[in-house]
């Protein structure tokens, strides 16, 4: 099998043949051309997809996703479409009620969008620029690590172990956002830390 | 899992327990159907409840949840006395015959060394009798009283049909008609899968439930072979990664263990990691773990990591208590012994048991990071929603800051599925707003932190500071330079042991597997099994061709497994002693009298005598276990103990409350409730239409299901007057809830020792931010108590009242 051929392309030579076999018959040869350029193509014939699994279960049903431009040329991309992958040998293009509606969580009115911040006591979150968010984090943290690491225990046994400040990781974010958490969180000593794989 | 979806297909017999694969696993489901359509398989559910999976079952019986060990120990004992084992495979390939130590007895629930003040055992009596010879004693014969397969035999006698019944509120010709089934698979020929999730593993001895299930697979010998193995169907999209990758308290990646503060070396850590054979002639493959625990410290720490500072052995803290966990961190945070915390796609305020313990823990906290794709209810828990979350913003201390972080569609990168498949996957759009990647935040933390440091100075910069961070651009590491890591390089030359002019491998080249790791410091390697993943060939996890010789459904060319595109664990086991398949309609591997041969990567070295080297490499006795030392805190065998929260006396050991290990905190075994007052047994689930929290906040979810409900039989919905569609209220010792009252057969009361038990279904989908209707969830009741060995919240049972209430005017 071809795995790299482009559902894309299939489509958009398979509208012109069909478009072109028929007016040949009928005898439009000059126009042909002109006329087929003229038909409202199949709508995902101009977007660009991408492979990906359901973010859901790990039974991890293959998705391709549709998108109005092309991230991989840097342009700005529109996720408008997405449908099961049916090369997938384990859902072999079929979703489940929960896969079938990604699109709608990808575009739910609730995703946050921008750093906030809600001070002690207050009823609201504020708007806050990335720069002032982490630069805020990385703060709290060093004043509590600087405060709270335990460097030997009773014994006098080096433990260089941050229990007070702790991280619970997420276990849909991929392997490599894993390990980068993993080498970021281990390096201060912190100990506290957790995933979802226990609950 | 120790297969894969695609392989349920090769089953003769489906068990469905402590799961419900057809609402939670739609599309993984569909293998089951294929199995019984095509190879005229059989489907058993048992389950509480009358569920999806269980309507298209050949046998379905109702169980009462948390009882499931005593059903299972109830079918091994029908098998052990209906001579229906597996028996080559049982003598072979298992410790049946291994002696046990005098001293090791179990009697009333407990086991020797039980020290009720400290709520632990002192396991060592619980091993086997080591000869002169330095080596395990066995008796093949299996006369010894005292040999594995002996104990175990009088240790499930107890479970007869009649006490099965008794316990479990399963009509005992039910459980016979089932055990009956399963027993049929001794036969080499014919083999059972068992497909399990969160109804098993969220109990006080979830990891118990799961034990007794392989014991089961072991004595029909179906670990190993096609359509057989234990199949955990797994949760979340990347569960499997995120425990592969080690981001838990205790762990190191590929399953390698933190330090604790008895450790004070690195000879002294690797002194407890020997992991000496204890059979003449077997693998223990861990005996390699220096080599994997030096490339680990390699990645980490790079050439700061040397062998003259003990590859940087001190800059890994050193732990006090067995773990972490996040019932522990909940505990110390509510007693205000800590200040941060960080939610990366997590919400504990619904997730963890005992809300209002999670909502007082959460505001003693100084400051909150919460990053997430979705708006959770958790970095909201300072906000008033009346009813649904009832708290004075004024009141609460706590500094929150939201990050906002892409989704899936938006992120490149690898999951693990249940069946251990690492999945490439690539984005498709354009992150919303200024949402970010979890790498690009967690690299701004550290260069601030390192910054900082640099400045500042602070105590035992060290490891921050010289952390392996030389990625291209150190502001947010790639994908693919992280999985190079993951898989593993070498950073100098690679020479031939045996003749050191020679240059195996190059320095700076990706390794092609764990086995070229080495333990002086020329390998690096973030995790040791997924070694194999990306290397000199490139990112073997974004395969895509689908072929499959003979269509076994292994796909080996398909994504990439760990370890080393293995397939099937413990695939060696499915042939014989002599290396033939046990069923040559279902061979994998076979010993062509040189080497392993087959259709999977054989997980045995490709040239191990069949008759020498046992098939379970990983364990010090090359055999499986029936009986497993001292390995678990709550027993070398499963034994049945009620939850913490029971409609009944545990007959088996009435004596006993919960699991007796079982870490329990001192304010928390106050909040246990009791029969009398709470005379309904709950337990919680999902539904096919949400997953977690998340798909509330997804429109087509939300109107598909919009509302919390509970769901109660006929009868109790009678008993207590409550009207199909009516609102209820529902509470336990430690929370109250109001739903929607869903009147149904689907659950029907059980008789349990005589007593009427009704049973109260309690779904999690519904918070109070998203697109669905405001509502609760069951961790607004469950009680903050996990499993004796990994503390797992034991969400699957517990206890509660329900009467009918007034409800808001539709
Ligand atoms: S589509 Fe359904 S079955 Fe498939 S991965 Fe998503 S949630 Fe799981």
């Amino acid at each position: 099998m071809n795995m790299e051929l482009s559902r894309r392309g299939f489509l958009a030579g398979a509208g012109a043949g069909v478009a072109g076999t028929t007016l040949g018959a009928f005898g439009f040869g000059d126009v042909e051309a002109a006329h087929a350029a003229s038909i409202r193509p199949f709508k995902l014939a101009n977007t660009a997809e991408a492979r990906n699994t359901c973010t859901y279960c790990s039974v991890a049903c293959g998705i391709i996703l549709y998108s109005k431009g092309d991230l991989k040329k840097g342009e700005k991309a529109e996720i408008i479409h997405i449908e099961g992958d049916a090369d997938h040998p384990t859902n072999r293009g079929t979703l489940c009620p929960k896969g079938s509606a990604l699109l709608d969580v990808v575009h739910s009115k609730t995703r946050t969008l921008y750093p906030q911040i809600r001070k002690a006591g207050s009823d609201k979150f504020e708007r806050v620029s990335w720069e002032q968010a982490l630069d805020r984090i990385a703060r709290l943290m060093k004043d509590d690590r600087d405060r709270n690491l335990v460097l030997k225990n009773a014994d006098g046994v080096t433990v260089n172990r941050w229990t007070t400040t702790g991280f619970l990781a997420a276990s849909a974010t991929t392997n490599e956002t894993a390990w980068a958490t993993y080498k970021v969180v281990r390096s201060t000593g912190m100990v506290v830390f957790d995933n979802q794989a226990r609950v | 899992m120790t297969n894969s979806w695609t392989d349920i297909k090769n089953t003769d017999l489906v068990v469905v327990m402590g799961g419900n694969a057809a609402e939670a696993h739609p599309c993984g489901f569909k293998w089951v159907t294929e199995a019984k359509a095509n190879r005229g398989a059989k489907l058993i559910v048992v389950d509480p409840r009358f569920t999806r999976t269980a309507s298209v079952a050949d046998v379905y019986a109702p169980i009462r949840q948390g009882t499931d060990i005593a059903f299972l120990l109830g079918v091994i004992n029908h098998c052990m006395q209906t001579d229906k084992v597996q028996w080559d495979y049982v003598r072979a390939f298992t410790n049946a015959a291994y002696v046990v130590k005098e001293g090791f007895a179990y009697q009333d629930g407990l086991f020797t060394g039980y020290d009720e003040s400290r709520r632990d055992y002192n396991r060592s009596t619980w091993d086997y009798e080591i000869g002169p010879d330095g080596y395990a004693v066995v008796d093949e014969t299996l006369q010894n009283p005292r040999c594995v397969w002996n104990l175990l035999k009088q240790h499930v006698a107890t479970y007869t049909p009649e006490m099965v019944e008794r316990i479990c509120g399963t009509p005992k010709d039910k459980f016979v008609q089932i055990a009956r089934m399963i027993a049929e698979c001794a036969s080499p020929t014919r083999t059972m899968t068992s497909m399990y999730a969160l109804g098993w593993t969220q109990h006080s001895k979830g990891s118990q439930n799961i034990r007794a299930m392989a014991m089961l697979q072991l004595i029909l010998g179906n670990i190993g072979v096609r359509g057989g193995g234990m199949n955990a169907l797994r949760g979340h999209s990347n569960i499997q990664g995120l425990t592969d990758i080690g981001l838990m308290s205790n762990l190191i990646p590929g399953y390698l263990t933190i330090p604790t503060e008895r450790e004070p070396s690195f000879d002294a850590y690797m002194a407890t990691r020997g992991f000496k054979p204890l059979r003449p002639g077997q693998m223990s493959y861990w005996q390699n773990y220096r080599k994997f625990f030096v490339s680990f410290q390699k990645a980490m720490w790079g050439e700061a990591a040397t062998a003259d500072n003990a590859f940087a052995y001190d800059w890994l803290p050193k732990l006090d208590v067995p773990a972490y966990d996040v019932l522990r961190a909940f505990e110390l945070m509510h007693q205000g012994k800590m200040n941060g915390y960080f939610c990366q796609g997590f919400n504990p305020l619904l997730s963890f048991p005992n809300r209002k313990k999670i909502t007082t823990a959460l505001s003693k906290l100084k400051f909150l990071v919460v990053m997430d794709p979705l708006q959770t209810e958790t970095a909201r828990f300072w906000e008033n929603h009346g009813a649904n979350n009832d708290v004075s913003p004024a009141a609460i201390q706590t500094e929150v800051i939201e990050l906002p972080t892409t989704c899936f569609a938006e992120d490149e990168g690898s999951l693990v599925n249940s069946g251990r498949w690492l999945q490439w996957h690539w984005a498709g759009g354009t992150p919303p707003g200024e949402a970010k990647h979890d790498t690009w935040i967690m690299a701004q933390i550290h260069l601030r932190l390192k910054e900082l440091y640099r400045k500042e100075g602070g105590p035992v910069p060290e490891p921050i500071v010289n952390l392996d961070w030389r990625y291209k651009d150190p502001n947010e590491p790639s994908p693919e330079e992280l999985a190079k890591e993951l898989n593993g390089y070498t950073t100098a030359d690679l020479t031939d042991p045996n003749d050191p002019t020679k240059v195996v491998i190059a320095k700076g080249k990706q390794v092609p597997g764990f086995a070229v790791l080495r333990d002086d410091g020329s390998t690096a390697c973030g995790c040791w099994i997924y070694s194999g993943s990306f290397t000199e060939a490139g990112n073997q996890m974004a395969r895509r061709d689908t072929t499959d010789p003979d269509e076994t459904g292994a796909y080996s060319k398909w994504a990439w497994s760990w370890p080393a595109n293995r397939r099937i664990l413990y695939n060696r086991a499915s042939a014989d002693r002599s290396g033939k398949p046990w069923d040559p309609s279902r061979k994998l591997l076979e010993w062509d009298g040189t080497k392993w041969t087959g259709y999977d990567v054989p997980d045995i070295a490709p040239t191990a005598k069949p008759e020498e080297v046992g098939p379970f490499i990983m364990n010090p006795e090359g055999v499986s276990r029936l009986f497993t030392r001292g390995m678990m805190r709550d027993g070398p065998f499963p034994v049945h103990y009620e939850p913490f929260e029971s409609p009944v006396v545990n007959v088996v050991a009435p004596k006993v409350r919960g699991n007796p290990v079982a870490r329990v905190f001192r304010n928390d075994m106050e909040q246990f409730g009791d029969a009398k007052e709470f005379p309904y047994a709950a337990t919680s689930y999902r539904l096919t239409e949400h997953f977690h929290f998340w798909t509330k906040h997804a429109h087509a979810n939300a109107v598909l299901q919009p509302e919390f409900f509970v769901e109660i039989s006929e009868q109790l919905a009678k008993e207590k007057g409550i009207k199909p569609g009516g609102t209820v209220r529902v509470w336990s010792k430690r929370g109250s809830v109001t739903a929607k009252a869903v009147v149904t057969k689907r659950i029907r009361p059980l008789v349990c020792d005589g007593k009427t038990v009704h049973i109260v279904g309690i779904p999690l989908h519904w918070g109070f931010t998203g697109a669905a209707r405001k509502g609760f969830g069951p961790n607004s009741l469950t009680p903050f108590v996990g499993d004796a060995n990994i503390e797992t919240p034991e969400y699957k049972a517990f206890l509660v009242d329900i009467e009918p209430v007034a409800g808001p005017v539709a």
